[in-house]
């Protein structure tokens, strides 16, 4: 190192900006330079979150490096000692203004009836910048206006100004190269392969970062214009990431979510769910009184007559005030954390119910969510880490969480060793591959810990036990991501997984992979079996399949719904069916009329997104705002509300009446939440990281035995789509046609046994159950498994899958 | 038409096996489709893209990229006509014009029966031998009225076997042994090539007067 060099380290390097002197940060590129000082360069193709390549030259300026002054594209160029930079001087204005001529020479003047007209940086640009008038008096280059390239956005060729940003999005940030320039010269276009459309999970960002409207999303379509929508701040709550958002509407109507550039979680990225899932909130089905059951009670005879909310309430609070023991609670990971906090309290101190569990039993155990030590995103993905995955395709599950371990993986050096049962999205990019049978997580990670790592163990290859061992036992961070990969395995073997891996990397942090919304919020609340506010360990409690089990046995027989809908989202569906058969009471707080929830004697209308305020808790333990943009429908109230208007009932007060009040008495009792500064919560930052340390850690007995292999059988594997018969993904107009069929997939081998053609039916058994589905042959299948994912249409896998077996086990046949 | 056979599948893979990165093989593998069905069709585009690992979008952009990658069907001669300066002053506009009534066609389209497709293209580095055409990429000089009808004559009735039929790029095929391929490791994990190492050092006085 020279001794400027080492100067330029510590202090910078230092340039001319405009004949100012400055400094710049090593490596910085000029256009991030100017910026950072408060001089904007007006720019199309440059994204602070992709690689520069220098294609729309809206930010050439003037720079000077000593071989006298020359017109650069700023965000190629990192800037260099001693760099002299104009960007406001003529030779500037004139490469900006003629960039802009030439740009407009075949960018159709359609601004009126154009969507981006009136955020347009082409517009912005063309009017701070431009000539203000054109030369060309030619015709314009045309094209047919918007094709659709996917079910979800539009694109209009000839607005587009070829800069790249969508392209390089698909393939650098997605990894889902589906959209590509295509032909020369001016006949250049954006354009997908025929028929295969742009269907990937994260095709809306396209449309927000398109500096014209080359891109449309179609629910937002010609629904505003950009100065009639209002803005706020708040948080995604479709899964566990808690994606930034912006909320917008129009006359009190929710139109549109940006993604907002969050250093910590999500990087400005939105999955198509999270952007386009608002559409439920507007829904017509949407719950908006309060609703009682008539008719005789026989299924097909069901029906609901609207009831006044006190009469609601005081129902409500009849059936859960009587007899607490024979009462169980499912749900609550929908409810902001005020609202969780709420009902919690409502529940474990005036109703005194214990019988509370706000996962499906198709997450992760709330002692291992809560009591392990905690990983942030941030730390995850850190450059150089090791990253175990024992949970479900996060593309599936945690979609913007994959794109930032996507990201780790490709461009930060971070290892990825997968733990799973079928291979995922981030197989391709995974420094390892573990695809262990089901049943076997537990025998593998000990194998691993044990170093016995002749032959196979549980389908995977010793010598890959020992790459695992090896890089689990290195000295770089290591962090598991543990969720449920496989719905019809128990979720036992993933502790045993926990404690071989614990011996491995004895400081190893974990990141919960929970895909339903605020679950870390509700656990943290109180809301899981054997757990009280703050994550404290109480006596009793049943877990949601305890709590179906005891309806069916009879010893409980009032069900509170808070926001569940266990009928169709508890893996073992005779179970949940024969639970919903035998109860008597059956209370439900919803936003819609579920599965669940159209079996309810009596209904309460929640406020849905979009329409609260309060906050949300992530997988990492970070507390962000939600924020309310627009009024509740119809009567429904906050659900923090209706728990304060069930205690009134029950003749007893919570102890506050506004959210403030609620918010200062949450902080008062739990004791991760008592430096939570309300009044700016997430102003200006990504909100606090809570303390997640316990004085306990997990416990994990027995370790459970290995199923046998059944040698005619296949292994069941069931996990999670993106798209699937989900409330809000059924109820979102343009979503709701996305999920594909379900279907049988198994690996070649696997296959080729059952001598039959791809696409054809073949009949699948289990003890419970017998079904006809289209198979197909599926690389990431590993010989002896057979997958069907969860909640598609054409065939509820639940009827398959029995809790009470530690593995599923099916025949296939022709 | 359709997916490459079984022996240009084969071919393809030794193409690809040429290349440090399978996706550096697209350009070659493009013309062997192109070869085997005269044209670019979708489905070879789609297994292309398998085959060398990337989407059929990129694909699909590298292969509009050039003009001489058709992806509709083509005649089995492709008569490139050049109307640029020097063809057009030495008559190659009433050439052009010639062969569109001979043929019944304009340009782009192909004959009814299949044999000739006509283009009017820019100049193709022959502006001495004005006016010049192409057929399938092999050059006819100095071409009059009647020495284009005379070619048409000739091809229709099998006496011009020296033309290929269009997609064909080489009458021969280059063929790398296998000890001497490149392999398929990245360029910075790559050691010394076999047919590299091999070279003899260049002797002492080399490039000495
Ligand atoms: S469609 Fe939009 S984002 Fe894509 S290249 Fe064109 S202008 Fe850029
Ligand atoms: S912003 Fe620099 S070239 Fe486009």
């Amino acid at each position: 190192m020279t001794a400027t060099e080492s100067t330029e380290a510590a202090t910078g390097v230092p340039f001319f900006l405009n004949g100012k002197s400055l400094t710049a940060n090593k490596g910085e590129l000029l256009i991030d330079a100017c910026e950072r000082n408060g001089v904007h360069i007006p720019r199309f193709c440059y994204h602070e979150r992709m690689t520069p390549v220098g294609m729309c030259r809206m930010c050439l300026v003037e720079v000077d490096t000593g071989r006298g002054p020359a017109l650069q594209p700023s965000c190629m160029l990192p800037v260099t000692p001693e760099m002299k930079v104009q960007t406001e001087n003529e030779v500037t204005q004139r490469a900006q203004s003629g960039v802009l001529e030439l740009f407009l020479i075949n960018h159709p003047l359609d601004c009126p009836v154009c969507d981006k007209g009136g955020e347009c940086p082409l517009q912005d640009n063309a009017y701070s910048y431009g000539p203000g008038e054109s030369r060309f008096v030619e015709e314009k280059r045309h094209y047919e206006k918007p094709i659709p390239i996917s079910d979800l956005v539009n694109l209009d060729r000839e607005r587009c100004i070829l800069c790249d940003r969508c392209t390089r999005f698909s393939k650098e940030v997605a990894g889902d190269p589906l959209i590509h320039f295509m032909g020369r010269g001016s006949e250049t276009q954006v354009n997908t392969f025929p028929d295969h459309p742009f269907s990937s999970y994260f095709s809306g960002n396209t449309v927000q970062i398109c500096p014209v409207g080359a891109l449309t999303a179609s629910p937002y379509r010609f629904k505003a214009r950009p100065w009639d929508l209002t803005a706020t701040e708040s948080t995604a709550v479709i899964d566990g990431t808690g994606a930034r958002i912006a909320l917008q509407s129009s006359q009190d109507e929710l139109v549109r979510v940006l993604g907002v550039d969050s250093e910590a979680i999500n990087w400005g990225w939105l999955s198509d769910k999270e952007r386009f899932g608002y559409e439920s909130a507007n829904s017509s089905s949407r719950l908006t009184e309060p609703l009682v059951k008539t008719g005789s009670g026989q299924t097909s005879d069901i029906g609901f007559a609207p009831i006044r909310w006190n009469n609601a309430l005081a129902r409500t609070a009849a059936a859960l005030g009587a007899n607490p023991e024979r009462v169980g609670v499912i749900g609550g990971a929908r409810l902001s954390v005020e609202a969780q906090y709420a009902w919690s309290k409502l529940l474990s101190k005036v109703a005194l119910i214990s019988n509370v569990d706000a996962d499906l039993g198709d997450g992760i155990p709330a002692d291992l969510a809560l009591g392990l030590p905690r990983a942030s995103i941030a730390e995850t993905v850190a450059p150089g880490s090791v990253v175990v995955l024992m949970a479900g395709d996060p593309k599936e599950e945690l979609p913007t969480l994959f794109l930032r371990l996507r990201h780790a993986a490709v461009e930060d050096g971070v290892s990825i060793v997968e733990i799973t049962p079928r291979r995922t999205s981030l197989t391709k990019h995974a420094a390892l591959s573990l695809h262990p049978r089901p049943g076997a997580l537990g025998s593998v990670t000990e194998a691993m810990a044990n170093g016995s790592f002749s032959g196979t163990v549980g389908g995977v290859e010793g010598s890959d036990l020992q790459a695992a061992a090896e890089l689990l036992g290195s000295d770089r961070p290591v962090t598991v991501i543990l969720g449920r990969a496989n719905l019809a395995e128990s979720s036992d073997f993933l502790r045993d997984a926990v404690q071989s891996i614990l011996t491995i990397a004895p400081n190893a942090k974990f990141l919960p992979a929970l895909r339903r919304g605020n679950l870390m919020g509700a656990f943290e609340m109180g809301l899981a079996p054997g757990f009280g506010m703050g994550g404290v360990p109480t006596e009793g409690g049943c877990s949601t399949e305890q709590i179906l089990r005891a309806v069916v046995g009879g010893q409980i027989e009032t069900l509170l719904l808070l926001g569940a809908d266990p009928l169709s989202d508890f893996p073992d569906r005779a179970l949940a069916a024969q639970a919903f058969d035998q109860v008597t009471n059956l209370i439900a707080l919803d936003t819609f009329l579920s599965s669940s929830s159209t079996l309810a004697d009596i209904v309460l209308p929640a406020a849905g997104f979009g329409e609260v305020d309060g906050s949300f808790l992530n997988i990492e333990g970070r507390l962000s705002p939600i924020q309310a943009k627009v009024t509740s429908k119809g009567q429904s109230r906050d659900d923090w509300l209706i728990a304060v208007g069930v205690a009134a009932s029950l003749g007893a007060d919570l102890g506050f009446s506004t959210l403030e009040e609620l918010r200062i008495d949450l902080s008062a009792n739990v004791a991760s939440f008592s430096q939570v500064d309300w009044i700016n919560l997430g102003r200006g930052d990504d909100g606090p990281l809570l303390d997640s340390t316990r004085d306990w850690s997990p416990e994990f007995g027995e370790r459970k035995a290995v199923p046998a292999v059944d040698g005619y059988g296949l292994a069941l594997v069931v996990d999670h789509k993106l798209w699937d018969l989900g409330t809000l993904v059924q109820n979102s107009a343009t979503l709701a046609g996305l999920p594909e069929k379900a279907g049988l997939a198994l690996s070649r081998s696997d296959f080729e046994k059952l001598a039959t053609e791809e696409g054809e039916r073949v009949t699948i058994e289990t003890e419970r159950a017998s079904a006809n589905l289209v198979v197909t042959i599926d690389d990431s299948c590993p010989r002896g498994t057979a997958h069907i994912p969860f909640r598609l249409p054409g065939f509820d896998v639940g009827e398959l899958i029995s809790v009470s077996s530690p593995v599923t086990t099916i025949r296939v046949a022709r | 038409m359709s997916r490459l056979s079984a022996a240009n599948e084969t071919l393809a893979r030794e193409i690809i096996s040429r290349y440090p990165r399978p996706k550096s093989a697209l350009i070659p593998l493009l013309h062997l489709a192109q070869e085997q069905d005269g044209y670019v069709a979708a489905d070879a585009m789609e297994q292309l893209a398998e085959l060398v690992g990337v989407a059929p979008a990129e694909v699909l952009g590298t292969c509009t990229f050039y003009e001489m990658f058709k992806r509709e069907p083509v005649g089995k001669y492709v008569l490139n006509i050049c109307t640029n300066l020097s063809c057009q002053l030495n008559g190659g506009e009433e050439l052009l014009h010639h062969a569109e009534q001979a043929l019944g066609v304009r340009p782009g389209d192909v004959t009814d029966d299949g044999l000739f497709t006509v283009e009017d293209v820019e100049c193709i580095a022959a502006c001495t031998e004005a006016p010049c055409m192409q057929v399938n990429y092999r050059y006819e000089y100095r071409l009059t009225t009647s020495d284009f009808d005379e070619l048409i004559n000739d091809i229709r009735t099998g006496n011009r076997s020296d033309l290929p039929e269009h997609g064909t790029l080489g009458l021969v095929r280059q063929h790398i042994p296998a000890d001497r391929l490149a392999g398929n490791e990245s360029p910075e994990e790559a050691g010394t090539p076999s047919w590299f190492a091999s070279r003899q050092p260049a002797p002492e006085d080399s490039g000495k007067a």
